[in-house]
């Protein structure tokens, strides 16, 4: 049965996460834009509810770890951890993508441990915040090309480079760092390794300012000779040509609706935001009306409300998909890319639309205009999904369409 | 009765009647309807309304037949049901096997052949929307069922997916809010061997259209009404039978009127257009015509003409789905075969991403038409939802119908590829009113 709502039994789940992004992130939203690498205490607490929204069964898991894709098998329809936990990412970052980001134990590291560990790693792993370590100086999209090496030595792997933009990297227990074991093995040989903060070898450097979501703190980290226990290796140790990138490159496939639930949840924002100006201005938006007949304004906004809801819809798409162990690469990348562009696209013409209210500091508009940007470049920028919707669309390996 | 066996059994009905077919049928015209087309094909050629048949109630009802509501588990849920797969693929093999190959012949001619259409109308698909007391196959609403049959049609070509379905426009209407008198009258013909063209006529030729605006007025008197005024780009109108005609209603709003072609003050002008040309598109000319009191649908409330608006709204949003898939699924293999420099132009990014933003888009508008006939067929409100996908339709069906010829390079401009046909037909599905309806 054909239906595109959120299911009645997420009801409750998002009407708590509505309220937490409406009591708590947005009267902080701004506190922490101007406190640019200050700790959001508020959240501690916070965490403690959604651990136990975690924990408790009806919600059937919210938050990072929802992505796992469990082993039961049961047949027909399932509406389950990952399209609960996209509806939740969708609200919260109504409410503030930043501080969502600086959620405790709710990290892309917990979303790639929750992917891929073993059942034995997910349990010594339960309970810390997970950040993720892929970018390097050198290389961001192209991750094949990263140079931290990781070299077996006894019971332990001893681990050498540099990484950048670590989303959480001060605040969280642990970093998942890619590295690769043999440089000449090309992509089959990275892999994914769990380094506790604390461990020898292993600085922070400092910490980015950056252009918008500014509650979230962005490391900058130094490996040097950093020995990690080899249990912490997340999936299969060996170099597998044949699988490739399959096991980190997997992660991709759950965590990017979770990216483009960002982009849907702050685009929400920008809307409500400006209808409610455009309104108050006296701007009346007609749904049964023709676009052309209404005032430019109205039409523009139902325009950016269309593609909203498209972005939204394949978000849940894919979402959808995955809690039905359907794959969804494709499909993945296609919300990323239509949620990260309309988030750019809405955020900064609702900007334009508002005029100087919408620029100035007295509303969130601006704000949500410099936090929009890096929801289409993080997890794969527009042009990286782009390359993988095509390349699905039309058959073609990385090595023939670049 | 179990309903839904008998909507099942009436599925693999169709089902089986396509397994006999052969894959691909030589559609010749007849020779009787040459003269027709040659008439339809030349601009403002003006013609009587056809003959209509004496449309009798056979039956009494004692109140109207109305398909209940359909109801949803609550669960996100993009599959559809083993019904809706066995009809989409039905009409699916249909669009491709017979209406694809007649498509350009068609588009000429400014007709579809009559015995594809006779071939459509055994499909059944109108009796989806018909109750079944009155010889329908319909045991629910099928906004979502009709939404997948149009999509799957278009897939073929959408001109001769108007005329096909067409007709059902009037048979839907007349289901979805005729009285038990209407209903008696006109419904039983859509269900008979021989089931009469009929067309929803909304549009009107001017600037900025508003279907809430109409010029053609009909005005109240003693035993019925007069009607005055032009409709445009009516489907098989020279050969209708039928039509629902939208028309101001004194000072109380749009309204929606029977009329039979056979009624005296009623032309038929050709209107052959850009594209939707194997539609046969036309205009009614109504200089004084008078109906009975009984012409009148739904008593003129303003929700039902408003919901007919927003339902044919959706309907040219499937069409253009199934045509924009019909574009993506012809360019694909297009440029991963075609060669410039050295290696197929799918190689190259500007090509590559021009691929990718159309199905984004695509399936972009998918989502949103489904999300709105769903909630139709539930009863729910979907007035926003219908606006978003008309608005999605508007703005990224005719880029896809465009970039369809522009990665074709010079071979899109030509009619030896379908593509050109496609982008005619998508710039029409956001600026057409009425027509068809989920």
């Amino acid at each position: 049965m054909i239906n595109l709502e959120t299911p009645k039994k997420f009801r409750m789940l998002v009407e708590q996460a509505n309220h937490v992004a409406r009591e708590i992130f947005r009267p902080n939203s701004r506190k922490y834009d101007i406190a640019e690498h200050a700790y959001p205490k508020e959240l501690d607490m916070l965490a403690a509810l959604l651990d136990g929204m975690n924990d408790g069964g009806g919600s059937e898991g919210a938050g990072a770890a929802g992505v796992r894709r469990d082993a039961t098998k049961d047949e027909g329809n399932r509406n389950s951890s990952n399209l609960s936990t996209v509806l939740g990412v969708m609200e919260l970052c109504w409410g503030d993508v930043g501080l969502l980001l600086s959620m405790p134990r709710q990290g892309l590291g917990n979303s790639a441990i929750a992917s891929v560990a073993s059942d034995e790693q997910l349990k010594r792993f339960d309970g810390r915040w997970a950040a993720m370590a892929i970018t390097e100086p050198h290389c961001g999209s192209d991750s094949a090309a990263i140079r931290t090496t990781a070299k077996l030595d006894g019971d332990h792997y001893v681990l050498n480079g540099e990484k950048i933009f670590v989303t959480s990297g001060e605040r969280a227990d642990l970093v998942v760092v890619w590295a690769t074991l043999d440089k000449n093995a090309g992509r089959a040989a990275i892999k994914s390794f769990v380094v506790e903060k604390g461990t020898l070898g292993f600085d922070l450097i400092r910490l980015e300012h950056k252009l918008g979501i500014r509650a979230s703190d962005t490391a900058q980290f130094a490996l040097v000779n950093c020995r990690v226990p080899k249990e912490n290796l997340l999936g299969d140790p060996t170099v597998n040509v044949e699988k490739g990138f399959a096991g980190v490159m997997q992660t991709f496939d759950n965590t990017r609706p979770l990216v483009a639930g960002m982009a849907v949840g702050l685009t929400r924002a920008c809307l409500e935001e400006t209808r409610k100006l455009l309104e108050q201005a006296g701007v009346v938006i007609d749904y049964n009306k023709p676009a052309n007949v209404q005032s430019a304004a109205a039409a523009e906004f139902i325009k950016m409300e269309a593609d909203y809801e498209a972005a939204r819809l394949l978000t849940l798409q894919a979402a959808w998909m995955a809690d039905n162990r359907k794959p969804n690469s494709l499909q993945a990348s296609m919300a990323k890319a239509k949620a990260g562009r309309t988030c750019v696209d809405v955020s900064l013409k609702c900007v334009e639309l508002c005029g100087s209210l919408g620029y100035g500091e007295h509303s969130l508009l601006e704000k949500w205009a410099r936090d929009s940007k890096i929801l289409d470049i993080f997890e794969g920028t527009q042009q990286i999904q782009l390359l993988i919707v095509a390349r699905r669309l039309l058959g073609k390996s990385s090595s023939e369409l670049k | 009765m179990n309903l839904r066996r008998d909507v099942m059994g009436f599925g693999l009905r169709i089902l089986n009647r396509f397994a006999g077919a052969p894959a691909v049928d030589k559609l010749g015209l007849r020779k009787s309807s040459e003269k027709a087309i040659y008439q339809a094909s030349k601009l403002g050629f003006r013609t009587a309304s056809a003959a209509a048949r004496s449309f009798g109630s056979m039956q009494k009802l004692v109140r109207p037949a109305r398909l209940p509501k359909n109801s949803s588990n609550g669960l996100f849920d993009l599959t559809p049901s083993e019904e809706q797969v066995m009809l989409r693929e039905a009409a699916q093999s249909f669009a491709l096997e017979k209406l694809r190959p007649a498509a350009a012949l068609a588009d000429t001619a400014c007709a579809a052949p009559a015995a594809l259409l006779k071939e459509s109308d055994d499909l059944g698909i109108a009796l989806m929307g018909i109750a079944e007391e009155l010889g329908g196959a319909g045991s629910e609403r099928a906004a979502m069922t009709n939404v997948l049959v149009a999509e799957a049609m278009a897939q073929g070509d959408m001109g001769l997916a108007v005329a096909c379905l067409a007709p059902s426009a009037v048979s839907t209407a007349l289901s979805l809010w005729g009285n038990e008198q209407q209903q008696a009258q006109y419904l039983p013909a859509f269900t008979a061997d021989n089931a009469p063209a009929a067309a929803l006529a909304i549009q009107e030729a001017r600037p900025l259209f508003d279907p809430f605006i109409l010029q053609t007025r009909a005005k109240r008197v003693a035993d019925g009404f007069v009607l005055q005024g032009v409709k445009s780009m009516v489907p098989r109108a020279a050969e209708a039978e039928l039509f629902i005609i939208a028309a101001q209603l004194d000072d109380a709003g749009p309204a929606l009127f029977i009329v039979e072609s056979s009624v005296a003050g009623l032309v038929i002008e050709a209107e052959p257009a850009m594209g939707l040309r194997a539609a046969s598109t036309a205009r009614l000319v109504l200089s004084d015509v008078k109906l009975p009191s009984t012409a009148l649908i739904g008593e003129g409330a303003a929700a039902v003409y408003t919901e007919c608006v927003q339902l044919s709204r959706l309907a040219w949003c499937a069409l253009a789905t199934g045509t924009a898939q019909a574009v993506l699924d012809y360019v694909i293999p297009y440029v991963n075969e075609r060669v410039a420099f050295g290696e197929p132009i799918s190689h190259r990014q500007s090509v590559a991403f021009s691929v990718a933003n159309m199905n984004i888009e695509l399936d972009s508008l998918r989502l949103l038409t489904w999300k709105a006939a769903s909630r139709a067929e539930r009863g729910e409100e979907f007035s926003q939802d219908a606006a978003l996908a008309r608005r999605l339709c508007a703005d990224k069906g005719v880029v896809i119908g465009s970039d369809g010829v522009q990665l074709l390079g010079g071979h899109g401009f030509i009619k030896e590829h379908p593509v050109e046909l496609c982008y005619f037909d998508l710039r029409a599905a956001v600026l057409m009113e009425g027509v068809f309806l989920i």
